[in-house]
């Protein structure tokens, strides 16, 4: 298990996903204008800014909820650009929500299991007639869920309705089910949102060992800079739909435009939002 | 991703605890089918005349099987709103198309042509004569393939919004009956006339036809289909399919990041609802011995919608339920009640023309008392009924949860 602290490792040159000049106009406002942004293989990387920096909306592209207005996307070798959310999803992009969202009654395991559905082969008539096939199928998916609730620390809790689950357990079964994507970028939405000063401190091992074990490259969106600076190899900033600075945490903590925009004005960046 | 190990096979309890419930319904509905057929078919007779009187007044055979019909459709109108959650008013339509199927192939309605296929019916009649196993199949199939041409274009609207579209459906399609005596010379349905008789149908291919009175062996036929619909909802919900259904009923934007194809899977709860309500209308025309357009009205819709919440949306067994006895209370309650009371008071209450009255009653203090339904599926009681977790109470699991 890696140490809290980012140890200053090389990233990868090949990209899990690049974004080239990403536009997207809404209308007269123009959210985000020409943003190039890349994850590294293997790599952890923020991508921070004040409130309406365009952010979301950056992330909305990213999982094909929006068309950009101009850019391209590529997720490893693929063009997704413009392609619909569960195709994007299938090719390897899981995700979170910054507000859980939960199939809220639908038990810890079929959460999971619903995640798989791109990599399940059953069909309609396959599910009816249930042969040892579709048994045989059903049974590691299963087994797979298990496996990955256990991953993530939620332990005997297979069958109980995601709605009663505590906070805590909750956003773990969120990052469950996008792993049972199997992706190759896993994008969190401000997992620490709600958390106490300990849990996000935990929270930052438990994104090392994801990327560590599960072979994901990740994308995270955060207010909590102790948490953006300690598990961040790389940051990018927002400020207006534009990227402002890209560099180390360190390099983006010494950053005067940086501080101008956002560390310095607010100052209460944990509670923003 | 680590392949998971053999021995660590954490199968979980829910599922067969699903299993097991499942089992018991069944069994439970196999016996009572089979004991209702066995008293009628030997008991009834040896009873006194006054019990033999009072059962064919309050629980007539024909009224059972009309139920029958209910249940098929309500069970496919389940699968449509309460697994996937997409609300359709227009569900008549399907019941519609289905009888229809069965008057183009079971009559000597296409007077000029002659085909016959194991049919029970003479062999020298001139029409479509076809065996009405298969004339179920392909009744359902053309009722799919129309939930998926009325769903296409449709269904990615929101939910209000696709009520409304599959109301007019609704209206359309037995218009398009009504009126369809004359479509540029082509006699489509026989207009207002309606289709009749149909042919005879036999239990097996060259068994003897069974004649109109005997609705027992009907009844066994019928409930077959009912057996076939519940054994595929049941079975489709517990797999992949069903998985993405209830996961789009919750949160269809969660459901398409985690890769669930939204048209696709939504199309499928149509087709699937659509089958059963072809498989509902062919059984209705066998029924009645003919299809009739005045019969396809939008209070269909609303009945079975009525029954599928009373029963207790997404919960096969319960919509059984409710179908069974809305159907009696609509069929033989409110008629023979009406007729008691009248020649008892001399009063001339129209007692049917209130059982609007009962149905929109019941859909208003099911939605007020108890909305997850009479029987409703364990994960909606959760929601449903229980109180929502206070955050202090959120708190305290999370304090607990980080201890432990």
């Amino acid at each position: 298990m890696s140490t809290a602290q980012a140890e200053p490792r090389a990233l990868s040159t090949t990209n899990a996903l690049l974004a080239e000049k990403i536009t997207v106009r809404f209308g007269g406002l123009v959210a985000v204008r020409d943003v190039d942004f890349s994850i590294p293989e293997g790599g952890i990387v923020s991508l921070i800014g004040p409130n309406g920096a365009g952010k979301t909306t950056f992330f909305n592209v990213l999982t094909g909820l929006y068309k950009p207005s101009s850019g391209h996307v590529l997720l490893g070798d693929e063009d997704i650009t413009g392609q619909p959310p569960h195709s994007i999803a299938a090719r390897g992009m899981g995700r979170t929500f910054q507000n859980i969202r939960l199939f809220g009654l639908m038990t810890a395991s079929e959460n999971v299991m619903v995640a798989m559905h791109s990599h399940l082969k059953s069909g309609l008539f396959g599910t009816i007639i249930k042969g040892p096939k579709q048994r045989r199928e059903e049974r590691e998916s299963r087994d797979m869920a298990h496996e990955l609730l256990e991953f993530v620390g939620i332990t005997g809790k297979d069958d109980e309705y995601a709605k009663n689950m505590s906070y805590g357990d909750q956003r773990r079964l969120e990052v469950a089910r996008a792993l049972a994507l199997r992706p190759k970028v896993l994008l969190l939405d401000e997992p620490t949102a709600g958390m106490n000063p300990q849990e996000s401190a935990r929270f930052v091992d438990f994104v090392h060992r994801v990327r560590d074990e599960r072979g994901v490259s990740i994308l995270l969106i955060e207010h909590d800079m102790s948490v953006v600076m300690k598990v961040s190899e790389r940051v990018t900033v927002l400020d207006r739909g534009e990227k402002i600075a890209e560099g180390s945490p360190a390099e983006i903590k010494a950053n005067t435009r940086v501080i101008e925009a956002y560390l310095g004005k607010t100052g209460t960046e944990g509670s923003a939002r | 991703m680590a392949t998971p190990t053999i021995d660590a096979s954490p199968s979980t309890p829910s599922s067969h605890v699903a299993d097991h419930t499942n089992r018991r319904w069944a069994i439970g509905w196999i016996i009572a089918a089979i004991s209702l057929w066995a008293f009628y078919k030997f008991a009834l007779d040896s009873l006194p005349t006054q019990v033999q009187d009072l059962v064919k007044q309050w629980l007539p055979l024909t009224a059972v099987n009309e139920a029958i019909v209910w249940v098929i459709c309500a069970v496919g109108l389940n699968i449509v709103v309460g697994y996937a959650g997409l609300l359709d008013l227009g569900f008549v339509a399907f019941w519609a198309i289905g009888g229809y199927c069965a008057g183009w192939f079971m009559s000597n309605f296409f007077y000029q042509v002659n085909i016959h296929f194991l049919s029970a019916a003479n062999p020298d009649a001139a029409g479509i004569h076809i065996n009405w196993w298969l004339v179920l199949i392909m009744a359902g199939s053309i009722c799919a393939f129309f939930g998926i041409l009325i769903g296409a274009p449709t269904l990615r609207l929101k939910s209000d919004y696709l009520a409304i579209v599959t109301l007019g459906f609704g209206e359309i399609i037995p218009q398009i009956f009504t009126n369809g005596e004359d479509i540029n010379g082509f006699n489509l349905s026989n207009g207002t006339k309606g289709i009749t008789p149909l042919d005879p149908i036999s239990v097996v291919p060259g068994s003897a036809a069974l004649g109109p009175f005997d609705l027992g062996t009907k009844f066994l036929l019928f409930s077959l289909v009912v057996a076939f619909a519940v054994f595929v909802s049941l079975r489709i919900r517990e797999g992949r399919l069903g998985r993405a259904w209830l996961a789009i009923r919750e949160d269809e934007l969660a459901a398409s990041m985690m890769g669930v194809p939204l048209m696709r899977s939504k199309l499928y709860a149509y087709a699937v609802g659509a089958f059963m309500g072809g498989l509902g209308g062919v059984v209705f025309a066998v029924h009645v011995n003919g299809v009739f357009a005045d019969r396809f009205n939008f209070s269909i819709s609303i009945i079975l919608l009525a029954m599928v919440v009373l029963g207790g949306m997404g919960n096969v067994w319960g919509v059984m339920i409710g179908a069974i006895s809305l159907a009696w209370i609509n069929s033989t309650f409110m008629p023979e009640l009406g007729e008691t009371i009248n020649d008892q008071f001399g009063t001339e209450i129209n007692f049917p023309s209130y059982n609007y009255l009962i149905f929109g009653s019941i859909l208003v203090l099911m939605m007020l008392f108890r909305r997850e339904g009479l029987f409703p599926e364990t994960r909606n009681r959760q929601i449903l009924h229980e109180q929502e977790r206070t955050e202090v109470e959120d708190l305290h699991a999370d304090l607990e949860g980080s201890a432990s």
